[in-house]
Formats: C-alpha cells, structure tokens, sequence
C-alpha cells in the first residue's frame, strides 16, 4: 500500500482497503471487547459456560457498581496522586536539563546525557533493593510521595532524552538572536524556549502519564496498602478477592484502564505532534 | 454488614462484659495499631467486628484496624515489621514465623501463655513454640482432608474409602463413569503441597514426616520415593482434572460443583465457596484421608493462624490485652461459628460451631489424629525449601518422570538451606 | 526589559553574568542529576555491594564475597530465566516489523483515519496487568478462544499457560500486543518526516512495492527504527508485569526471567535472599550493558556527525 496513496489506486482496492480497516481492529481490540462484553454479563453465565455467547441480562450495573463500592475508587484517586505530581515533576526537571543539554556546548554536556540515558536503559529490577532500602530509610515507604520521588527520578533520563532531542531540533538562531539582545539566560529559558517546547511536553506527558500510571512493579516494592497504592496494584488485591468472579474482574479492569485511555484521547493531537517532532530525532 | 455487626454485639453483650472484666481488670487507654491479613469477605467482617467489641471495652483506646490483601501481606509482613511497625500482626505458626524470630522482629511473649492459657491452647501451644518460647498466639485452625460429592459417590454406590487401595478402586469407578477423581489448581504451588504432606504423612508416619520438613532426611530415600510412587499411581489413573498448572484452587473449584471433578483435598474453607456455588449438605460431604500404610498412625495437617507483636510495637500492654482478648473461649467460640470464620476455636473451653464439617473435622483432630498434627508444608519447611519443594511437586504431577532429577535438586537446595 | 540587562553589562559585571553561559546549565542540570543520582547511579553500585553479601533483608548481613555469583553458575533456575531472556529478546523484536506493517496500513489518508491510528494504539496504553488478565482468559484451557480456534481447525486443546514448552512464547505474544502497537506509532510519526520527492523520484525509476519499501522508505525510517529498537530490547529485558500475573514464573519456574527470579528470591512470599536478588541483578545489568552501549556508541557517532 504505502507509498501509493489510496486514492490513486483502483476502485476495488479502495473498497476492499474501507472494508478490512474495521475487521482489523476489531481483530486487533478483540481481547479488549471481550473484557467488555464479560464485565456486564452476570455472574450466571460464567457457571453455565456462555463465556462469548451474549450476556443473558444486561448486570452492567450491578458489576461496576460493585467495583465502585469497592477499595477502587481509593485507588483511583491514589493513582492520580502519584501520577499528576510525577508528570509535574517531570515536566520541570527534565525541561531544565533538556535545556541545558540541548543549547550549552560544554565538555561534560554529552557525559551528562550519557549517563542519564544509559541510567534510563537500566533494567530497573536492580535497583529494586537499594531503592526500597533508601525508601524506608526515609521513612517514606508506603506512601505516596515515596513512590513519586522515585518515579520523577527514574523518568527523568527517559524524559531527559525526549527533551535534550527536541531543543537540538529548535533553530539555534533564537538563542543567539537572544543573547544578542542582552537577554539573560533564565529569560531564554522561559521566554524564548519554553514556548516553543509546548507539543513535546504534552506529548511527554502523555507517555508519562502512561507509563506511571501502570506501573505495577515499583507499586509492589514500595507501597503496600490501600492507603498508598495506586490501581495496578489494587486490580490484583481486588482479583485475589474476586478470584474467578471474572465480571468482577472485567469491569474493575476496564475501570483501571480507562484514565489513560481517556487522557490519550485528550491529548491525542499534541502527543502525535510532539512525538513526531522531538522522541524520533 | 452493618446490620450483622450490631447483632452478634447484642447477642455478646454478657460475655463481652465478661470477658472484659477478667481478662484485663482494668479498661485500656492509648492507642492499638492492628495489621491483618484477613482481608477475604467473610474473615474480614470477622476481624472488623472483633476489633469493634474490643474497642467496646475499652472505649478510652483508640484502634486503629488496617487490613491488607493477604497474598500482597505475605511480602509486605518484613517491610512493616521493620518499618512503620503496628502493635498486632497476623500470620502463620510453626517454621513459617521463624525468620522474623530468628531476626528478632517478633516480640516473645511467653508470659502472654503463663497460667490458664497455656491450658486452655495445649492443643496448639507447639505450633507457637521455637526455643522454647511462643512468639504469638493463633486465633483458628481448621482441618484439611477431601471435600467429595456425596450424590455422585450415591450414585456410583461408593463408600468413602477406608484404605488406599478403596479409594483408588474408588477412583477407578468415577473414572469409568468419565469423571476426574479430584480436583486441584497448583497454579500458585501450595495445593500441590497438602497432597504430598498427605501421602507422605500415611505412607511413612507423622514422624519422618516432620524430620523430613526438619532437613532430617534426604529427599532421594526409599521412604520419599515410596510416598511419590503412591501419588503416581493416582497420577498414572489419571485422578487430577487436566491442566491444573493453570488455575488457582478457587479456579479449580468449578469442576467440582459441576460435577465433572468428584472430590477436592483441601482444608475446611473451602466449604464456603462450595456451599455458596450451591452443593448443599446433602451433595457436599467430607472423609479423612484413607489410611495408606496400616503401621503408622494417622496424622493430619490442620493449620494455624495467629496473631504476633512485632518487636517493635508501640503498645505492648494494649497488644498483650487484645491477643488475651482474641483467645478467650468466648471470643474463639463466636469468630469461628459458620457465620464468621466457620473454622475451629483453638480454646480448649470454647464450643465448636454446630456445623456438619467443623463438627467432624474437629472429631477427627481430637480422637483420630494420633500420630500428631502438622501445621502444612509450606508453614513446617523453611520459606525457600517450601517454594523449592513445592516447584518439584508441581512438576511431578505433570511430568512423573522427572522424580529422579526433581529429588536431586531438592536435595540440593536442602543441603544449602539447612546447613 | 532590555534596559535592566543593558545596565548590568557595564564592566563591574558580576561573577554570574561574567561566567552566565558556562554556569547555566548546571544550575539547571543539578536537580536533574541530584535526583539521577540519589535514586538510579548510586542504587546501582549499591546492588554491586549487597551482591557480595548473605541477607535475608531483617537481619545482620554477612559479607560471603563471591559465593552468590558461584551458586548462580550452578543453579538450574538461573539458566531457565537466562535462557528466557534470550527468548524474550530474540521474539519480541517481532514487534518491530509488525509494528512497521500495521504503519504502512494505516499510513493513508481516508476518512477517519485518525480515530484508526489511536485505536490501534490502544493497547500501549493500557496497563500490561490488564493485558495479562486478558490474555490468561484467552489462553483458557476450558473457555479460552485460543483453544476454542484450534479446535475449529482440528488441533489442540493446549493448556498454553500451563505447559513448559509453550508458556514463554504465550506471554511474548501477550507482551506483543502492546509493544507492537508502541512501536507502530513510532514509525506512524517516522513516516510523516519520509520525503515525498525521493519515493516519487525512485517510482520514476521503476521502483516496485516492495523494493521500495526496503531501499527507499526503510532507510528514511532509521531514526524510528532505532528508537523502536531500543524500547523493545529495554522491555524485553524488564517484562516482568506480565510473567507475574499469568503464570507467577510457572508452571513449576518454568516461565521465569531474570528479572523475575531476582524479585522472586529477594522479595516475594517465600523468598528472602537480598543478596542472591541483587547477584540476579548484576547478571541482568551486564546483558542490558552490552545494548547501552551499543546505543550509546551510535548515538555518539551521531553527534559527532552533526
């Protein structure tokens, strides 16, 4: 197909090219339609083996009503409070040392981004134990913001990357216009590139809000109630009550699955476009 | 729940007061920080109501209950017990609390068990007893044995087998009739472990069983092999439901409600599930696993749950009150009758639930349990031996064949672990 | 604005302004690299030390040296999770391909094309707990739609998640769905950047679909590719989500990763050897090097390129 355009082949391959689109993705989103067709099924048909038959009466209600009576709407609203303050925290941190990678030429520029890069690639389970060890040393273990000092952490060689990449991709000519005018460099920063770094760190904050909002690993290790875990973590605690009840597990899975999908949808036009400006470069 | 709360503190309102008046003598102020695990629907309610009526007595004291999914609460026990510590925590007796002994992360309370409570628990007192001190306090136990379906077993004209070979002439008939024998998810591991405790427990005693669980014997024996060639008879009847690696023991349970699997060896709570997927009493009964080895005595696993103070609890007193509290024979008599935790009071002056399971299953431990009780295999052998163990276990059951190679890691790794 | 600046550019300049460009960026940088190094440099070293001790995480450790590395050089578990590993990295690469075909499809401009890409880039965005979930129940043995497939084509049943030979490649495929979808996007965005003139200029000269795509598009598409490969081989190396809730490393250790055992030992019900989990580690980390810095080393001839 690519590169030909489609409207430039014939009409029989356009049709046929319309028709297949949406067997497709129903192909593709089948595991994903299954989850909802059997978070609103009663519990009846599992017992009587209509796993994919149609439900035998709509318990759409009922199932995610007792989801929502549940721990989960706690840890929806954990999740968030990890998630926000770790996008924000991300957001500056790595927009300053994206700058600074991203315009200065100096020595140790590239080692710097060498070691947040090459600290991004690690595989993360090795720092489980030190990680944890230092978590509860400052008594932060089991909360929340002890979660999300990690993530920031973590994150900020992956955002760092993302965007010390983009600011290369801006015209240098700016800053120079810049510092030709006498302006200082905290005033470039803010006035000069942070405008124009708006799509990266929307689409930035999208990946972020993807990544740590699943998380299920750090939420494991560091955190351990519902006090402080965020809903990864919860769907397990609720599936271990529910274990087999697989409405049950349905509709509480599609209910953690939702606020990134609906945040995807939100920011959709700025990730694709901060995607294809800075993370490809 | 609300409603249920309300009754059950009504109807004990005499013997909470009772209770009060001579387990502490006096009322508790300060605070009580209590960790469970019990965080199942039923045991849940259970722990909520029994933290209410303790704090009931003692209004001045200020509980604080957090209850945490009990599977994550087997990883989160050594985080909480060095940091963040609560004055009470659930888990489970024997082998299974020595690390947090040995580490010096649970508070010995052999006082606790001075006088009449040593009496009142003889019957669990070793389960909480290393060095010869106890660390805890067990709330319940509840024994384990096969759960089968009496209809089918009526409708085959089978009686609950006696001996091993009944019970595999038994299994032959639900086989012909093109039914499973029994039912089992060995998915997350343990299952496994009940079935060879078992066939080991009948087929070699009480004794080598507890030393083998002990690092006492090797695992390549003619006493261990003699226990895995019984369980490969059943293997090579094709007893089990297929493709048991993949389910979970709640996941296995369909099979027998629908009739396709005809038993289940597993301990008391599994009734409940059972009785709620709709096998009443006169389709659901249970047996005590038939005797293999006619030379030595029958012995059973029935497992113990407790409660602990961590070394580093705040309020040792308000803790000590609350585990007299949680053992006084009133209070074991209610949170473990069918409407709460529907297991067995370990209170030698409580009175067993009038249930048809408990009754019997507490039969059986009191006078046909005479080699002795094991706690389970994942709570009698060290942590890592259990998971070693019980990997080899799984593995037996789907690949018989491996024995050889499964024996010599296990020796292996007992070698390390019980140096 | 421009005033105040003016006005401090006299000869009495203060250090700061004096040396402005050259202490700038580590003002910026040092939040960045405090945190870096407080949560990922410094734990990483520290994995290195409790690698050479016997802990059970409560107690006293003991300083045992080598003896974790000579016990994993003779335990049959950490060959099963290395070899997975390799597994892992080899299948999952898989995505990179499939993530390139699924662009191309959609790389059109009809009506609605748009709603189709995010659809299809559904997948990565949901929690790989969840895909797990769903993959387990199409993996049934009783009422999977796996199963139920094969039997519509005469074969199984097969109990995917259950039986050794089989459950790797049953969570790499789940694990493919996801990564797919990831690196579909990439490329989605790669294309728009492919210059229209040289695919025009190389149809004049006769170019056929699929030379064209691997002499033409593909090379255009090397800035994705190399992204998509190295979240790919990144993930490969960490999956660790998906093992625990299909199978918890089973049947009987034999789904186990690396990644995954070192959680398994160090931190899980039955597991309480810190030291052994931060040896399992160290193993992990020194594959995972031999990609850094492969992708280190490209991306600094890059630089120097520029």
């Amino acid at each position: 197909m690519f590169p030909t355009p489609i409207e430039k082949s014939t009409p029989g391959v356009q049709v046929a090219y319309k028709v297949m689109l949406p067997v497709a993705l129903l192909v593709w989103l089948a595991p994903l339609l299954a989850v909802a067709l059997f978070s609103i099924k009663p519990d009846a048909d599992f017992t009587t083996g209509n796993y994919w038959g149609l439900p035998s009466s709509f318990e759409g209600f009922t199932n995610y009503g007792l989801v929502f009576g549940s721990d989960m709407p706690r840890y929806m609203l954990n999740s968030i409070l990890i998630t926000v303050p770790t996008m924000i925290g991300c957001v500056i941190l790595s927009s300053m040392t994206g700058f600074a990678l991203g315009i200065y030429k100096f020595k140790a520029n590239i080692w710097v981004f060498f070691m947040f890069v090459a600290g991004n690639f690690v595989p993360f389970q090795i720092l489980m134990v030190p990680v944890r060890d230092l978590t509860l040393d400052m008594g932060l273990y089991n909360t929340i913001p002890g979660l999300v000092l990690f993530h920031i952490a973590f994150q900020t060689g992956f955002c760092t990357l993302f965007m010390r990449n983009f600011i290369r991709a801006l015209p240098f000519e700016l800053v120079e216009a810049a510092r030709v005018e006498g302006i200082s460099e905290f005033r470039i920063f803010w006035f000069v590139i942070m405008p124009l770094m708006k799509p990266a760190l929307a689409a930035m904050a999208v990946l972020i809000f993807t990544f740590i909002w699943n998380d299920y690993f750090w939420a494991v290790v560091l955190t351990q109630g519902v006090e402080s875990q965020p809903v990864t973590a919860g769907i397990t605690s609720f599936n271990a009550q529910f274990r087999a009840a697989y409405h049950l597990m349905s509709a509480g899975s599609i209910v953690a699955a939702l606020p990134p999908v609906a945040m995807f949808f939100l920011m959709q036009k700025h990730f694709i476009a901060g995607l294809t400006l800075g993370a490809v470069k | 729940m609300h409603k249920f709360l309300k009754a059950s503190t009504a109807t004990l309102a005499l013997a909470v007061a009772a209770t009060g008046a001579n387990a502490d003598g006096h009322a508790l102020s300060g605070d009580l920080v209590i960790f469970s695990d019990m965080s199942n629907p039923a045991p849940r309610a259970t722990m909520e109501d029994m933290a209410a009526r303790f704090g009931e007595m003692h209004p001045d004291l200020n509980i604080e209950l957090t209850i945490i999914d009990r599977e994550a609460y087997k990883t989160q026990i050594r985080n909480f017990l060095t940091a963040n510590t609560p004055d009470v925590a659930n888990w489970y007796a024997a082998n299974r609390m020595r690390p947090y002994v040995d580490a010096g992360l649970f508070e010995d309370i052999s006082d606790v068990w001075e006088g009449t409570l040593s009496e009142e628990l003889a019957s669990t007192k070793g389960a909480m007893t290393l060095d010869g001190k106890q660390w805890g306090v067990p709330y319940t136990y509840y024994q384990w044995g096969v759960y089968y379906r009496k209809d089918i077993y009526e409708e085959l004209g089978l009686k609950e087998p006696a001996t091993f070979d009944e019970m595999k002439s038994n299994c032959q008939a639900i086989l012909d009739s093109g039914k499973k024998c029994y039912t089992i998810g060995t998915k997350f591991l343990w299952t496994a472990g009940g079935w060879f405790d078992y066939l080991n427990m009948r087929t070699n005693g009480y004794d080598f069983h507890s030393e083998l669980m002990a690092g006492k014997h090797k695992w390549d024996s003619d006493e261990v092999r003699a226990t895995f060639a019984n369980w490969r008879e059943l293997l090579d009847m094709g007893a089990f439901v297929d493709n048991h690696t993949s389910y979970s023991w709640q996941e296995s349970l369909p099979f027998i409600v629908s009739g396709e699997a005809a038993a289940i060896l597993k301990g008391n709570f599994a009734v409940a599930p059972l009785r709620e997927a709709g096998l009443d009493d006169s389709k659901l009964d249970f047996y005590q696993f038939p005797s293999i080895n006619g030379d030595v005595a029958l012995a059973e696993d029935a497992p113990t749950d407790t409660f602990h103070i961590p070394s580093g609890a705040a309020n040792k007193d308000n803790a000590k009150a609350f585990l007299k509290f949680v053992t006084s024979a009133e209070n074991q008599t209610l949170i473990n009758n069918g409407a709460n935790l529907g297991q067995l009071p370990v209170n030698a002056n409580s009175s067993v639930d009038d249930d048809k399971f408990l009754k019997e299953g507490f039969e059986m431990l009191s006078s046909n349990s005479p080699g002795g009780v094991a706690q389970f295999f994942d709570r009698d052998a060290p942590a890592e031996m259990a998971k070693v163990g019980m990997e080899g276990l799984q593995e037996f059951m789907v690949k018989p064949d491996n024995l050889d190679k499964i024996l010599a890691r296990l020796d292996k790794a007992a070698e390390r672990i019980y140096k | 604005m421009a005033d105040t600046t003016v006005s401090t550019g006299t000869s009495q300049r203060s250090w700061y302004k004096r040396n402005e460009i050259a202490v700038t960026p580590w003002l910026f940088l040092i939040p960045g690299i405090i945190f870096f190094m407080v949560y990922v440099i410094i734990p990483i070293f520290q994995s290195f030390y409790y690698s050479t001790l016997s802990w059970d995480g409560l107690g006293e450790p003991q300083n045992i040296g080598m003896a974790n590395y000579a016990e994993l050089w003779d335990d049959d578990a950490f060959y099963t999770s290395l070899w997975n590993n390799f597994i892992w990295l080899a299948l999952y690469l898989l995505a990179i391909p499939a993530g390139l075909f699924i662009a191309l499809l959609l790389n059109q401009t009809i009506w609605g094309i748009r709603l189709y890409k995010s659809l299809f880039f559904f997948p990565f965005v949901i929690s790989q707990v969840v895909v797990g979930l769903v993959f387990g129940w199409f993996y049934d043995p009783t009422f999977g739609l796996f199963n139920i497939a094969l039997g519509a084509i005469g074969l199984g049943p097969i109990n995917v998640l259950g039986d050794e030979a089989y459950v790797t490649y049953g969570i790499i495929a789940a694990g493919l769905w996801p990564q797919t979808a990831y690196c579909m996007i990439l490329y989605l965005t790669g294309l728009n950047a492919v210059d229209p003139e040289q695919i025009e200029a190389a149809r004049l000269d006769g170019a056929k679909r699929l030379k064209m795509l691997w002499y033409v598009v593909v090379p255009q598409l090397k800035p994705a590719t190399f992204i998509a490969f190295v979240v790919t081989i990144i993930g490969a190396l960490r999956s660790f989500d998906l093992i625990s809730i299909m199978t918890n490393g089973g049947p009987f250790g034999s789904s186990r990763v690396l990644s995954f055992y070192m959680f398994e030992v160090a931190l899980s019900e039955y597991g309480f050897r810190m030291g052994y989990g931060a040896a399992i580690a160290v193993v992990l980390f020194l594959i995972m090097l031999v990609f850094i810095t492969y992708f280190l080393y490209s991306m600094y001839n890059e630089e120097k390129g520029r």
